[in-house]
């Protein structure tokens, strides 16, 4: 059965879909990174979609559970990678994922959830939680 | 009904001379299509009209045998639409060929009336539709023509132009509605992606009004742009502009809004932990160095 690999990276969850996304998959997906936050005591949940082509809305509201659940058990999550074609079709199905963080790249999610970036210094941060 | 065929192949010459005389009245004075090419092009519908005739008779045109005038009519007046001539000169190019024509057919059915009016009423009904043909052709071309202007528009009032590493700047000259927002949308956002960009500078100084759709695109752009993790910043908000948002109760709060684009520019720089620092006392470069010798 396909799965979803779920990587530990010190404090941080690496997650890379790299295949076409259905709702079982999601499911299990977000029943792994549960798992995983509190069996590693993660911090932080980063998910690479950027070979994501299609996002419907119930992928849409998996990826806005998984970060609100993450929260719960004490972990950040930041999508990063979106396509440009999927934003679009996200905000025209009314989703814009509130609660989700973004970031462009693998390397800018990372920065952020590590905190090592120095624009958070002067309150990024607080705003992007809200936005 | 072979009569016009036959009257047209047989007095070809000077049904076209007189042809080219009407024609001159309308056609030359534009000064645009050279004397051989309208011979040209005269000779070439008339051989076309008598094939179309022989082979699918006068009343079908849209018969095979009709192929090769309406190719030539259509590429005719395609050409005319691109030269700017107005439909009137366009129509008149095959309206003309009446006079000549029906001078042939009075000319030949002298004394039998009933030949010499069937013959007028085909005549005119053929030169009629053919007429018809020209101006659909110089409508279609003018219709591409207008609306490759309206996408070339489209897509030059909306350029996305770097403005530091890692900032991008979104001028909107225009009214936003919703096309030109979905090229917006997608203009940004693959520069986003293309310069790997945080930060993105939404210049609304060219917005005439920002009504509540208006709004509602420029949120919907915002969202998908923080969907990919890069932030947007709107600028150039006029004091008029201000009002308008004000009063019609539209929540721009959780948007970052400045009133110059240089405010936002700043904000960008800033965030992205950058700061242009004014050089006192810098050392003069060599070329500046020059030129200040030169002076003393």
């Amino acid at each position: 059965m396909e799965k979803i690999p779920v990587l530990r990276m010190g404090p941080l969850l690496l997650i890379t879909i790299q295949i076409d996304m259905h709702d079982k998959l999601a499911l299990q997906l977000q029943d792994d990174v549960t798992h995983r936050i509190s069996e590693y005591g993660s911090t932080g949940v980063l998910i690479d979609i950027s070979s994501l082509e299609i996002v419907d809305s119930f992928i849409g509201r998996m990826l806005a559970n998984i970060a609100a659940m993450s929260r719960v058990l004490g972990a950040d999550t930041v999508v990063v990678g979106m396509q440009p074609a999927v934003a679009i079709t996200l905000v025209e199905l009314g989703m814009s994922l509130p609660g989700v963080r973004t970031a462009l790249t693998v390397e800018a999610g990372m920065e952020l959830l590590l905190g090592a970036v120095a624009e958070d210094a002067n309150g990024t941060d607080h705003e992007h939680r809200q936005a | 009904m072979n009569d016009l065929a036959e009257i047209i192949s047989e007095s070809a010459e000077p049904i076209r001379k007189q042809w080219l005389s009407e024609l001159a009245k309308v056609i030359e004075r534009a000064g645009v299509i050279s004397k051989a090419e309208l011979e040209e092009q005269t000779r070439d519908i008339l051989n076309a009209i008598v094939e179309g005739v022989r082979t699918s008779g006068p009343t079908d045109i849209s018969a095979g045998g009709w192929d090769t005038a309406r190719a030539l009519l259509k590429e005719i007046s395609a050409s005319r639409a691109r030269q700017g001539f107005s439909p009137v000169e366009v129509t008149t190019f095959v309206l003309s060929l009446k006079q000549p024509l029906f001078a042939e057919i009075r000319k030949k059915f002298k004394g039998d009336q009933d030949r010499m009016f069937a013959a007028l009423w085909t005549a005119t009904e053929l030169l009629d539709r053919l007429a018809l043909i020209t101006t659909e052709a110089f409508m279609d071309t003018r219709e591409e023509l207008i609306s490759r202007q309206q996408q070339e528009l489209l897509e030059l009032s909306t350029p996305v132009v770097k403005l530091w590493d890692g900032i991008l700047a979104l001028p909107i000259i225009g009214t936003l509605d919703s096309s030109r927002t979905q090229v917006v949308m997608e203009n940004l956002l693959q520069t986003v992606v293309a310069t790997n960009s945080k930060y993105a500078i939404i210049d609304i100084t060219g917005v005439p009004t920002v009504d509540t759709l208006v709004a509602q695109h420029l949120l919907k752009t915002i969202t998908a742009a923080r969907l990919m993790g890069a932030e947007c910043i709107i600028s150039g908000v006029r004091p008029q502009i201000a009002q308008t948002i004000v009063h019609l109760g539209i929540n721009l709060e959780d948007v970052i809004t400045k009133a110059k684009l240089s405010d936002a520019f700043a904000l960008a720089l800033q965030r992205s932990g950058r700061a242009v620092v004014r050089q006192t006392a810098a050392p003069l470069s060599p070329l500046a160095h020059l030129i200040a010798k030169r002076e003393e």
